[in-house]
């Protein structure tokens, strides 16, 4: 059993660890190729030179990072069958298909146009060409839409049945996969990726201007950067506004971690800074934060777009308290009887499986009425206590707090940019804080950016399928020692590889400044 | 025993996504013509060689990398048991392949820019385990398919206190299979056949020298040798050996029975996996002979690349057939894996089946693009 655990703890280590690095690299990614494609339309159309030098040397940075945004990707698929494989016959069903069809109609559509974008300048004609570089770019995003979609369906399983005979999920409607929860999750992380890419290109062309080279270059890319991230930044900032309704509809416990709560009310303030009380727990009165200062009705208004309305903390949801689509609150079922209910489920499961061995048709329709009747609540049964379904709080908190302030940051710097390069590119040139304030406001993009995924990841714990399948039961039957060698394994070679790609980044961007052609 | 008839709709949506399986895997095979030439990296120095081959497989390698990813999708998609079993059991030797991938992805774009860490040799040497090791362990892994692996399967474990894990494997977790003599074979033959196709695309790809031109016809003579030598072998092996055929499947379990020269009979029974095996064989050989017999012959790539492709194809058939487990459990042959019980449901498989209607089309971009971007020749001297 400690094996057991240390190998499920080490597992979703590796995993994290996977998907935060990958996160490094695709939403650059898929912004970076937007703006890359929307450069080369320029030159196209203007037949330019000075937009083609440009586009070429954005798009070189492009190719570094997309070479090791696919080296990451690779794994984390092929992940899931080495680290996960219950999980992967559990749901392989309907989770399989969004990522075979992610290969054939996305991947191939970006590799192929991408090696074209990347290794057919002189070789295919200036349109084929800049065809290439929009269908590379759509074909991240598609590939995007596919993953976000997999990804989607485990915070919000829906479009599938239970077969016991099988013993496990299949899916029965594939438009389901579709839900509002995909659709805002789509927006939302592709739509963050042409901020992140908007502030990568502001930045990189803010060091210019602070060398005092290829100045005309460098506010040449920042006017083009700070639309796309402004438009990509609204987006997102709407799409998160839908994806706090969406959580808030099919996750509430993520809901209350992610704002720390305990007991709610009607109306529910919403804390703006705070710090959570690390001995809080949902069955002790110890007060729920340290410190904080709070918005009155604020996360009424953000969870159900109504400021009076009730929003139930982690005890209440512990307790079975809820709020239904009217908004009335109700009552439902505890985590108690969840638990019991659960294994009343596997009971059953097991009781079909033995009768169905048997050939004991009687049994196996006893058995099913029994499964039938509690399945909802199947994973809850996979738990001893109520402690095991509660996500990490304090971690979902800041991330939350850490990326709407980051965010709501870069809302004020893409709009100040974008008016102070078109109002007077002269003292936008001379602003030296400016440009400075630019170049560290990049890494905390990509803060911001990360902190948006562990929300999402880490709120949603300890669940790799929301209510039905929790991690410690969609493991592989691997020793924790193989684990822990493959998780330092890639941290290591990971690791490398984005100091190499960080390196070759800066000595690229080095040569653009001690090059006065680019302008 | 209890046995739950499926439909015949299920059973064609079954063969039909084995085929489309065979289909990826024999692109896939094809498309390791670029490990090859990675493989053929190092001892070039002085010859030329070293650069016409990073230029050449320079211009395909995301395209063998895409096919890895989407036979893995597609595997998982169809036969999510397989995905489950196989790669949650032999972890090992897939950990391995994908670490070989990783250090591939990115040295074609990193090993001439500045700043790369590792610098030049670095890279060349990632490559070159990519191209060798990578080769040889995929090939263990289809040869698995055949000589199979040590597991079992237990549905009901999902539901059993302290070992939810539905698949468990022996606690060598893949390296028995690396080390297996017989799976090496073909990890070999796939390594030399893969060499031979890159010497048989740089040839048709590249407008090179006299000298270069002689020196990557001789590689190929030697290289196309070991892998004849290996692959007969593999191929004598594999139809003398005996195999398991599925008398009866149910969901929570499958009887098998042992059947001498199940291979040769999966072979001879099937006049489509026959003429496809022999039809691929011959191609492959065409392919290779007229470019070593005749003096400027650059075309055998095309013979010997559709060869691959049916004979790669003929094998999964040959697999996966005639009520053949795909997987063998050389633990509990009763928990071998078939395509009728480690496939996805009716539902998902005929919705799969509605998005690979597109594959022709896919292909039909490829193929257009890979014309475009082979109109300008490799030459040692620019790119």
């Amino acid at each position: 059993m400690d094996n057991l655990i240390t190998t499920v703890d080490w597992s979703r280590w590796q995993f994290a660890m996977t998907a935060i690095y990958h996160w490094l690299f695709v939403p650059l990614t898929l912004g970076l190729s937007v703006i890359v494609a929307i450069m080369e339309t320029i030159s196209f159309r203007k037949k330019s030179e000075k937009w083609l030098r440009t586009t070429k040397f954005w798009m070189t940075l492009l190719a570094i990072n997309f070479a090791i945004g696919v080296a990451t990707g690779i794994i984390l698929e092929f992940e899931f069958g080495t680290n996960w494989s219950n999980y992967s016959w559990f749901v392989g069903d309907i989770f399989g298909a969004p990522l075979a069809i992610e290969g054939i109609l996305a991947f191939f559509m970006e590799a192929t146009f991408g090696a074209v974008m990347f290794f057919g300048w002189g070789k295919v004609s200036a349109r084929f060409h800049l065809a290439s570089t929009w269908l590379t770019a759509i074909g991240a995003s598609i590939s995007a839409l596919w993953i976000l979609v997999a990804n989607s369906w485990m915070q919000y399983p829906v479009g599938m049945e239970f077969d016991p005979a099988q013993m496990r999920n299949v899916m029965d409607n594939f438009w389901a996969l579709f839900s509002p929860v995909a659709i805002n999750k789509f927006f939302h992380a592709v739509l963050s990726g042409w901020a992140l890419a908007g502030a990568f290109v502001i930045a990189v062309s803010c060091y210019f201007l602070w060398r005092g080279s290829n100045r005309d270059f460098a506010i040449r890319s920042i006017k083009v950067g700070a639309w796309t991230g402004l438009v990509g930044l609204l987006l997102t900032m709407y799409t998160g506004d839908g994806s706090a309704v969406e959580v808030t509809r099919t996750q509430p416990m993520k809901l209350a971690a992610m704002e720390g709560l305990y007991e709610g009310h009607a109306p529910q303030s919403l804390v703006a800074v705070g710090l959570v009380n690390p001995d809080k727990k949902w069955d002790n009165d110890e007060p729920e934060y340290l410190f904080d200062i709070s918005l009155p009705y604020g996360l009424s208004i953000l969870a159900r777009h109504d400021y009076t309305a009730f929003v139930p903390g982690i005890k209440d949801i512990i307790e079975g308290v809820d709020v239904n689509e009217n908004g009335d609150t109700i009552y439902t079922v505890s985590y108690q009887e969840r638990i019991a209910r659960g294994k009343a489920a596997q009971a059953a499961l097991h009781s079909y499986g033995v009768a169905m061995q048997d050939n004991d048709t009687a049994a196996m329709k006893s058995a099913l009425d029994a499964l039938e009747a509690d399945y909802p609540y199947f994973g809850y049964g996979y738990f001893n206590s109520v402690d095991e379904a509660i996500p990490p709080v304090a971690l979902t908190f800041y991330s939350f707090r850490v990326m709407v302030i980051l965010g709501s940051f870069f809302l004020l710097f893409f709009i100040v940019c974008l008016i102070w390069v078109y109002k007077s590119e002269k003292t936008f040139n001379k602003a030296r804080w400016m440009q400075m304030v630019a170049m560290i406001a990049l890494p905390f993009m990509y803060i911001c950016s990360q902190a948006g995924w562990i929300v999402a990841e880490v709120g949603r714990q300890p669940w790799t399928v929301q209510d039905l399948l929790p991690v410690g039961a969609a493991i592989s039957a691997i020793p924790s020692s193989s684990v822990i060698v493959t998780f330092w394994m890639f941290a290591v070679i990971f690791t490398l590889l984005l100091i190499a790609e960080v390196g070759i980044m800066i000595h690229w961007v080095k040569k653009g400044v001690n090059n006065p052609e680019l302008n | 025993m209890n046995t739950i008839e499926p439909s015949q709709t299920l059973l064609m949506l079954q063969d039909y996504w084995w085929i489309i399986i065979s289909l990826l895997g024999g692109i896939l095979v094809f498309l390791l013509f670029v490990q090859g030439g990675q493989s053929m990296l190092l001892n070039n120095r002085g010859t030329g060689a070293t650069q016409i081959i990073l230029k050449a497989m320079g211009r395909k390698w995301e395209l063998t990398f895409t096919t890895l990813v989407t036979f893995g999708g597609a595997l998982f998609a169809s036969f999510p048991l397989f995905y489950s079993t196989s790669f949650g059991g032999a972890f090992w030797l897939w950990i391995l392949i994908l670490f070989s991938f990783i250090i591939q992805a990115v040295s074609y774009e990193y090993r001439d820019k500045a700043g790369n860490l590792f610098g030049r040799r670095g890279y060349d040497i990632f490559l070159f385990i990519n191209g060798s090791v990578g080769c040889i362990l995929l090939g263990v892994a289809v040869a698995m398919f055949f000589f199979g692996g040590q597991f079992t399967v237990e549905r009901l474990n999902l539901v059993t206190p302290d070992a939810t894990v539905i698949s468990t494997w022996a606690p060598t977790h893949g390296f028995e299979a690396i080390f297996c003599w017989k799976n090496l074979i073909l990890g070999v033959a796939v390594l030399f056949l893969a060499r031979t196709l890159a010497g048989l695309y740089i040839l048709n790809a590249s407008t090179l020298s006299d000298q270069l031109f002689q020196y990557f016809k001789s590689r190929l003579i030697i290289n196309a040798g070991i892998f004849l030598v290996f692959f007969l072998a593999f191929v004598a092996i594999l139809l003398t050996t005996t195999g398991y055929t599925v008398m009866s499947a149910t969901s929570l379990g499958t009887i098998v029975e042992e059947t001498p020269y199940k291979y040769f009979h999966n072979l001879i029974g099937n006049p489509a996996t026959l003429v496809c095996f022999l039809v691929g064989v011959v191609l492959v050989l065409v392919g290779i002979i007229r470019t070593i017999l005749s003096k400027h012959y650059t075309a055998g790539i095309w013979w010997s690349g559709l060869g691959t492709v049916l004979t790669v194809m003929a094998l999964f058939w040959m697999a996966g057939f005639n009520d053949t487990p795909f997987l063998p459990s050389t633990l509990d042959p009763s928990s071998s894996l078939s395509i009728r019980n480690a496939s996805s449901s009716e539902f998902t498989l005929q919705t799969m089946s509605y998005v690979s209607i597109l594959i022709p089309f896919v292909l039909g971009y490829i193929w257009y693009v890979w014309r475009s971007i082979d109109k300008n020749k490799v030459t040692a001297d620019k790119e």
